[in-house]
C-alpha cells in the first residue's frame, strides 16, 4: 500500500490514536520516512498532544475548590433547618460545651493530653468543617484547600478530610483557610 | 516485566476506585449527602475545563461547574452506571454550559482565528520544523497563557472535541457521548482541532512568539 501526503494529513490524528490497521500504519511510516513536510505535520500534532495533554493545562481559579465545596454545603438538605431542629442542635450544643468544660476543669495541667501538633508555631484551627477535603504534604506541618499557591512539595501531596488532617498534626494554612484561625 | 507489573498496577487502581465510587454513589443516594463532595473532588477540575471550553471566561466557567455539580447531586438517582460518573459529570456541565450561554450570561466573544468547513480538506499552513517539546516548557507561565490563546481561537465545535479527548483524556466514544454527537464527527473535529493548533502554534506563523521565548534555549538550537 503507497500512501500520498494528503491521506498522511487525514489520517494523522487517528494514526497517534492507535486507530489505523496495520497496513495503514506501515504505509504511513514508510512515506513519512521519506517525507520531511509529513514529518513536520506528524511531530507538530504530536506535541500538540502532548503538550494540551499535561496537568498544568488543566488550571483552576485560586480557592475554585473551596468556593465550591461552601457552594455545595450551602445546598445540603441538612443545612435547611427547621425551628425545632435549630432548637434539637441549640440544645446539643449546650450539652457538648458544658461536657467539654467538665472535662477541661477536670484534666487542668495535664499536658501531655493535648493534641500532637507537628509545628510549635501554627496556630490551631477552629470550625474547620471535619469532612473538606484538603491536601497535605508528608514533610509539611500545615493543610490547604485545592489551588492554593502555598501548597509545599506539591509532588507529595495527598488529599484527606479536615478531621483527619487535625488528627494527624496538621494546622490550617493561614492563607487559604484564614477565616478558620480568627 | 516492570512496566507490565505497573500497568497491571494502574489497572488495579483503577477498578479499587471505580468500585469506590460506586459504593460512595449508593451511601450518598441513600442519604449521606455529605460525601458528595468527595465523589466529585477529583472532578472539580475537569468540570471547570469542561465549562471554560464553552464560555472561555473564568467567572462564568466557575459558576457553571458550581451548578453543574448542584444538578449532579440533585439528579444522582438517574445516574444508572451506563457510563462512568466522570462522563456523566462532563456530560452535565457541557449542557449547563451550552444552556448558560444560550441565556446569554455568557461574557464572550465568537472566535475570528478560524471558521472552517467540518468537512473541508486540510492543507498544513507551514512546514516548521517541530521537535519534541520538553515538558518543562509549561512551567512558564506565557507559555500555558499562549497555547490557551490558541485553543480560545477555535471554533467551539472543534475546542470542545479537543478539551474532552485530549485534555481530559475521554476516549473518543465518551466524548461522543458527553457532546451527543457520533464517533465519527469527533474523529473529524479532533483531527481538524489538532491540526489547526499545529498550525496556530507553528514557528513563523501565529507562533511567532516562540522566537520571542527562544533566548532562554541555547544558541543555534529551537524549543521545537
Amino acid at each position: 500500500m503507497v500512501v500520498k501526503c494528503e491521506e498522511v494529513w487525514r489520517e494523522v490524528s487517528n494514526y497517534l490514536d492507535g486507530d489505523v490497521s496495520p497496513d495503514l500504519r506501515t504505509a504511513i511510516d514508510e512515506h513519512v520516512r521519506g517525507c520531511k513536510e509529513c514529518t513536520e505535520v506528524l511531530d507538530g500534532t504530536r506535541n500538540v498532544i502532548n503538550l494540551y495533554g499535561d496537568e498544568r493545562m488543566l488550571e483552576v481559579p485560586l480557592g475554585f475548590s473551596h468556593r465550591l465545596h461552601r457552594r455545595l454545603e450551602g445546598n445540603m438538605p441538612g443545612n435547611r433547618r427547621t425551628f425545632l431542629g435549630w432548637m434539637v442542635a441549640a440544645a446539643a450544643a449546650v450539652l457538648v460545651v458544658g461536657g467539654f468544660e467538665v472535662a477541661r476543669s477536670s484534666s487542668l495541667g495535664r499536658s501531655s493530653e493535648q493534641r500532637d501538633q507537628r509545628s510549635q508555631q501554627a496556630k490551631p484551627g477552629s470550625g474547620v468543617p471535619p469532612d473538606m477535603m484538603v491536601l497535605v504534604s508528608s514533610d509539611a506541618k500545615i493543610f490547604h484547600v485545592a489551588g492554593c499557591t502555598f501548597i509545599h512539595d506539591k509532588a507529595h501531596v495527598r488529599t484527606m478530610v479536615a478531621r483527619e488532617a487535625e488528627r494527624e498534626g496538621y494546622a490550617p494554612c493561614v492563607r487559604c483557610l484564614k477565616k478558620y484561625l480568627s | 516485566m516492570a512496566e507490565k507489573a505497573a500497568a497491571l498496577d494502574d489497572e488495579n487502581d483503577g477498578r479499587d476506585r471505580l468500585k469506590n465510587e460506586a459504593a460512595l454513589i449508593r451511601r450518598i443516594r441513600d442519604g449521606e449527602r455529605e460525601l458528595y463532595y468527595e465523589l466529585i473532588h477529583p472532578y472539580e477540575r475537569r468540570m471547570y475545563a469542561a465549562a471554560f471550553a464553552v464560555l472561555r471566561n473564568q467567572a462564568d466557567a466557575e459558576d457553571v461547574a458550581q451548578e453543574a455539580a448542584l444538578k449532579a447531586l440533585k439528579n444522582i438517582a438517574q445516574f444508572r452506571g451506563e457510563a462512568r460518573f466522570s462522563t456523566w459529570l462532563i456530560q452535565i456541565t457541557m449542557n449547563e454550559a451550552r444552556m448558560w450561554r444560550r441565556k446569554g450570561h455568557a461574557h464572550m466573544m465568537e472566535p475570528i482565528a478560524i471558521r472552517e468547513d467540518e468537512d473541508g480538506n486540510y492543507t498544513p499552513r507551514d512546514f516548521a520544523d517541530w521537535r519534541e517539546i520538553p515538558s518543562e516548557t509549561l512551567e512558564r507561565k506565557e507559555v500555558r497563557q499562549k497555547l490557551a490563546e490558541a485553543l480560545a481561537s477555535l471554533g467551539q465545535i472543534y475546542r470542545e472535541v479537543f478539551v474532552l479527548r485530549d485534555m481530559q483524556q475521554l476516549s473518543i466514544e465518551e466524548t461522543a457521548k458527553a457532546l451527543g454527537i457520533s464517533t465519527a464527527s469527533v474523529k473529524t473535529r479532533l483531527l481538524r482541532a489538532r491540526l489547526m493548533l499545529r498550525d496556530l502554534l507553528s514557528p513563523g506563523l501565529g507562533g511567532n512568539w516562540s522566537s520571542r521565548l527562544s533566548f532562554e534555549f541555547e544558541k543555534g538550537t529551537k524549543p521545537w
